[in-house]
């Protein structure tokens, strides 16, 4: 038995079972065991050594490289001075050289000299009823123009949203579940509302003046844009421009009491499908040689001219909308 | 009439060369709103009203704003010690 046990012990399956267990090492006995010794220290020596002796090469070549680079940076930036300067001077006497083959000013055999010009003209006032010729050019022989200029306007303040409208700004625990970026976003607004109604009084009180002289001079140029110089695009932007003003002296609270996105789609879409309306039925009725049935009344009178007085209003209105809503957006992201 | 018509395109040379070559983004800026400026009087010379007010509240007026407000938000604008005030 005991002998059997011995076998046992000594056999090669209980070997392998305890090697597969990792008990002992099979070549415990069987190897020569290579002590840590004195050799091998050596050896790592020499390679540190070989090892730092080919990092000092390196970096020997690479600071040779990083040199030759700054050199050669050096040389191309000056290249590229002289290169942009030369093709500014190049590109502004080209120009210069087209400008003295242009008709002098004020000749009468210049192309622009034309039947168009003529009939505009002389046909003018008659035709469009609007006293100012130039807007009664705009809104009605190229009305279309303008309406592509609108929609121009409208799509850029679409882009402008797209790209800088937070989401959720107002309503707090909907961006904090966004995560992290809409915490940053919306921290970042936070902080520049910070500084929102500033309570300058220097400010406060310039713009309690200078307000409504910006917004009944706006609503001048829109509404005497077919009598005197000015139209809705130019009347719009002083429109906007003193809404901006109205706005950085009293803050979004109080422009936004009557200014919402709401009311800025409403009225844009609005003017733009009425302008788009409008101008499709004179369009139609003109191609067709019918009666339009809007009545021009008589020239030099506010209501006169057709279709420009209202066609004015509705430019007015979304030039307006559109430079407050770019100003909005590029200061918090949204309206 | 010549002679400020003069004096105004030299104007108009001097801001667009210099706003090219400054390198503070403000005074760039600054130096633009001041070319729509020039502009602005320009156009009423050629008997443009019109286009003038345009010209004085879209060029010198919303886009410098645009402008400044975008410096503001990259923080090319900044006072001293703002930085800890916007980190903290």
């Amino acid at each position: 038995m005991s002998r059997q046990k011995d076998n046992y012990e000594n056999s090669w399956w209980l070997k392998f079972k305890r090697w597969v267990e990792g008990e002992i090492d099979p070549l415990a006995h069987g190897m020569e065991t290579v002590r840590p010794d004195q050799e091998t220290e050596d050896r790592r020596w020499q390679r540190e050594k070989l090892l730092q002796a080919r990092t000092a090469k390196e970096r020997k070549s690479q600071e040779l490289r990083e040199a030759l680079e700054a050199r050669e940076l050096r040389q191309y930036q000056k290249i590229y001075q002289v290169l942009s300067v030369l093709l500014c001077v190049a590109v502004s006497l080209v120009l210069l050289w087209t400008i003295t083959y242009l008709p002098e000013i004020g000749d009468a055999g210049n192309p622009d000299n034309n039947e168009v010009s003529a009939r505009y003209i002389e046909q003018g006032l008659k035709e469009t009823g609007a006293v100012n010729i130039v807007t009664g050019m705009i809104l009605d022989y190229r009305a279309f123009d303008t309406f592509g200029e609108s929609c121009v306007l409208f799509i850029a303040s679409c882009c402008v949203l797209v790209l800088l409208r937070m989401d959720g700004g107002s309503d707090g625990e909907k961006s904090g579940k966004k995560g992290a970026s809409g915490a940053k976003k919306r921290m970042a607004e936070t902080n520049d509302r910070l500084y929102e109604p500033k309570n300058d009084v220097i400010l406060q009180q310039c713009s309690c003046v200078l307000v409504p002289l910006i917004l009944v001079f706006g609503v001048y140029i829109v509404l005497n844009g077919h009598l005197s110089p000015g139209g809705g695009f130019s009347g719009g932007a002083v429109l906007g421009s003193g809404l901006i003003l109205y706005l950085n002296a009293f803050g979004f609270r109080r422009t936004g009491q009557f200014l919402t996105e709401k009311v800025y789609r409403r009225v844009t879409l609005s003017a733009l499908t009425f302008y788009c309306l409008a101008k499709s039925y004179s369009f139609f009725t003109g191609a067709n040689h019918l009666e339009s049935g809007i009545p021009l009344g008589t020239p030099g009178d506010i209501l006169s001219s057709g279709l420009i007085l209202p066609l004015n209003i509705c430019v007015g209105l979304v030039v307006a909308c559109t430079m407050y809503a770019f100003y909005a957006l590029f200061r918090k992201g949204g309206m | 009439m010549k002679m400020f018509e003069v004096i105004l395109l030299l104007g108009l040379i001097v801001c667009s060369i210099s706003v090219s070559l400054t390198k503070d983004l403000l005074t760039s800026i600054i130096i633009f709103m001041s070319y729509s400026l020039i502009m602005c009087v320009i156009w009423v010379l050629l008997q443009s009203p019109d286009l003038a007010i345009t010209e004085a509240a879209v060029g010198a007026g919303v886009t410098s704003i645009l402008f400044f407000i975008t410096l503001k938000k990259i923080k090319a604008i900044q006072k001293e010690g703002q930085d800890e005030q916007t980190e903290g």
